[in-house]
């Protein structure tokens, strides 16, 4: 069914289609309308033999789904930012418990300096957590994802995050077409779990592992999202099948089988990304593009099929590695081992800073003229950058860095572009 | 306790089974006790967590007709009982982290609740560094949602796991690896910690309780009442651990029995906030007696006794009875 609503209602509906059974709520921003959402749902009796559980934290949020999927029942939470590092631990533990959590990450910046925007260095921050990471392009992909997630999930017996780009899609009201109880039945069985605490058939779950397993177990981890490397591409075509649109897989590719330039992106920034390559595909442009759904797995064959014959490739990152630049890049360019091309690492959009098409054309034409650095800043502020480094170098008590720029700059509004 | 039993062996203060009908006997004095927590763990020589754990589970055990699930935290209990390929848990049992039973708790019990299984009880269980420091939130927060969760403290007063430092259940002047007995205020400072029992009845859930494995029978009976109860319920249980106390694997249940008599361990029950029965004190003991059967606690006693810090423990002794009205 079409209708017009908000992103994180949309999920809602879609994840109460899934028929949780236990869902653990917190709020954070921008995350908290999901489970709002879900829990109108619940208090109206419209999703039925469901616990839905206010907890005290995101630590507990996490820690309360793995008990409930460790006693067999279909588990969902949603997080954002913030909450998902009080959690980490938990994130951890889950998933090598190896219990199939799903968990909507509604990305967002992670402080300090505190930031309720949207970038993905909450979500990156546990890619190596042992869940799988599925990246939305939009508010339909995004309720989608959540429909393929659990039942990439119990197949694998394996967590998923459903990443989702804070406002820009949580926020965001689209048309979405909704799809039937039926239809999602009929993709979805009920859930079947490989371990479970039954009192008629005890077991000992989480015991300690010594040097003599504990490989193996983490090996197991990895042949995991191995195996979804396959699985996720098959879903997506079933679920093709079932509902009639094509959502999910490992990767999109975008007017990218002739380009010599090619960009590489996640989630909504896909969309910006492609009326750009759209306007230089019609002034001369050999360019194309490539959006990652699947980041964990990293899809890597196929991400090599779609770039090897590019000349470069430009990542755009919604995140930063610290002392290091990009962190998609370090994949993409494993993907790329053996072949020589220019590749070059992009951040931008850091905590809600807008990525426009101006700013996107300008950066492409640069690549394609290879007069990129190896890491660049989209729309880096470089006097207020160099006015702070000289500070500085002037002073030894310069206070709080972030209040000082902030001082200089002024009023926000100015700042959007 | 419902039934007054009147008849002690003498000298020891405990009650032979064989003078009692067979339904005041001991769970452990059954055939058919479950065993929850096997024989061959790896706990040590005395270690009183072990035994009461022991009892606590295998009573609840059969207060629910075998149909439980414990959840552990990470520490001494979740380290010697599955040295996996061994386990000792006959139970369905899982281990999540260090601060999180309580919640991991609540999760399984909404999982019983919504899986149509509502004869399964949950049992939560954790020492008191995850208790009353790392797993404290979590805890708090199962109490004020009021969840169908029995939790279990075993109290040894440290974290032992790690070898014997300090916690938010560490008494006064005990020297912990982190409050070394050293310098003018040797061991664990007055003035802090916190009595979680007493916080667990500030949430105004069904059921408290203290016990201590030096009564066993008390224990057993509380841990029964417990599982008669829905929704969240406390039970502290004073645990000696001989390797971090510095005392005698065989003296486990002596200083056990000398905390509780002396005062410093007050044994009592409290439903919906209110304290409904303390277990008295027949015949108090100076607290040097509890004292100096611990090495944690022999900068006390050198060549000359500090008697300044011995009668501010007292003090605290005196006050527990004062508060509880355990002399009658």
């Amino acid at each position: 069914m079409l209708k017009q609503t908000e992103g994180s209602h949309a999920v809602a509906e879609a994840v109460a289609l899934c028929r949780p059974q236990v869902i653990c709520a917190y709020p954070i921003t921008p995350q908290t309308h999901i489970v709002e959402g879900l829990g109108e749902m619940v208090k109206a009796g419209e999703l039925v033999n469901c616990e839905y559980i206010n907890v005290e934290s995101e630590f507990a949020a996490m820690s309360v789904a793995i008990g409930a999927s460790a006693a067999g029942a279909r588990t969902y939470t949603a997080t954002s930012s913030q909450g998902l590092l009080f959690m980490a631990e938990a994130v951890y533990n889950a998933a090598g418990l190896g219990l199939p959590i799903v968990m909507t990450i509604g990305n967002r910046a992670i402080g300090a300096p505190i930031n309720i925007w949207n970038d993905h260095s909450d979500s990156m921050s546990m890619r190596d957590a042992g869940w799988i990471q599925l990246y939305a392009e939009t508010n339909q992909e995004a309720l989608d994802l959540h429909i393929q997630a659990f039942r990439l999930a119990e197949e694998l017996v394996c967590p998923v995050m459903v990443c989702m780009d804070g406002f820009i899609l949580t926020h965001a009201y689209e048309r979405v077409d909704m799809p039937t109880q039926r239809q999602v039945d009929a993709f979805l069985p009920p859930y079947v779990p490989r371990q479970v605490l039954d009192p008629s058939d005890p077991v000992s779950i989480g015991a300690l592992v010594g040097p003599e397993a504990f490989t193996e177990v983490r090996y197991l981890s990895h042949h995991k999202q191995l195996r979804a490397l396959g699985l996720i591409p098959e879903l997506a075509a079933e679920f093709k099948k079932t509902f009639g649109r094509e959502s999910g897989g490992l990767i999109r590719t975008y007017r990218s089988e002739d380009a010599e330039t090619i960009v590489v992106a996640l989630g909504s920034l896909n969309g910006t990304v492609q009326e750009v390559v759209d306007a230089m595909r019609e002034s001369g442009s050999r360019i194309g593009s490539v959006s990652i759904c699947s980041f964990r797995p990293f899809p890597l064959a196929v991400l090599r099929e779609a770039l090897r014959s590019a000349k470069r490739v430009v990542v755009l990152e919604k995140c930063l590695a610290v002392g290091l630049g990009g962190i998609v890049s370090d994949g993409v360019r494993k993907s790329l081992s053996g072949i020589q091309l220019n590749g070059y690492t992009v951040i931008a959009g850091l905590g809600g800073r807008a990525i426009t098409r101006a700013s996107l054309t300008r950066l492409f034409e640069d690549a394609e003229r290879d007069e990129l650095e190896q890491v660049t800043f989209l729309d880096l502020n470089a006097d207020v950058v160099s006015h702070e480094l000289e500070r500085e170098s002037r002073t030894r008590r310069t206070g709080p860095t972030a209040e000082a720029i902030l001082r200089r700059i002024g009023t926000v509004a100015s700042q959007i572009g | 306790m419902d039934t007054q039993i009147k008849f002690y062996q003498t000298g020891t203060f405990t009650v032979g089974n064989r003078l009692l009908t067979e339904e005041q006997r001991t769970v452990q004095a059954d055939m058919h006790r479950t065993n929850s927590l096997n024989s061959g763990h790896r706990a040590c020589q005395g270690c009183g967590e072990a035994l009461g754990a022991r009892y606590a589970i295998d009573a609840a055990m059969r207060a629910t007709g075998n149909q439980l699930i414990a959840v552990n935290a990470t520490g001494c209990l979740e380290v010697f009982s599955t040295p996996y390929p061994e386990t000792s848990w006959q139970i369905p049992w899982i281990h999540s982290l260090f601060g999180n039973a309580a919640a991991v708790a609540t999760g399984v019990a909404a999982a019983q609740r919504v899986l149509g299984r509502t004869d399964v009880r949950v049992i939560a269980q954790g020492g008191d560094g995850g208790t009353t420091d790392i797993g404290f939130g979590c805890l708090s927060g199962m109490f004020e949602r009021n969840d169908d969760v029995l939790y279990i403290c075993y109290d040894n007063e440290a974290y032992m796991n790690t070898g014997v430092q300090r916690s938010s259940a560490t008494p006064p002047t005990a020297r912990t690896a982190t409050t070394p007995a050293v310098g003018t205020a040797p061991g664990n400072v007055f003035g802090t910690g916190k009595n979680v029992p007493l916080i667990a009845m500030a949430h105004r859930i069904p059921y408290v309780a203290t016990a201590s494995v030096a009564n066993l029978r008390d224990l057993e009976q509380k841990v029964t009442h417990a599982m008669e109860i829905h929704g969240a319920r406390y039970i502290h249980i004073f645990v000696p651990c001989p390797l971090g106390w510095g005392s005698a694997p065989e003296d486990t249940i002596l200083i056990a029995r000398l905390a509780i008599e002396c005062g410093l361990f007050p044994l009592f029950e409290a439903h919906d906030g209110k304290v409904t029965s303390r277990t008295p004190i027949r015949r108090q003991v100076p607290v040097t007696e509890y004292l100096n059967k611990q090495k944690r606690f022999a900068h006390l006693f050198g060549k000359t006794p500090d008697t300044a810090r011995i009668d501010q423990m007292q003090r605290m002794a005196d006050q527990n009875i004062a508060d509880f009205g355990l002399l009658q």
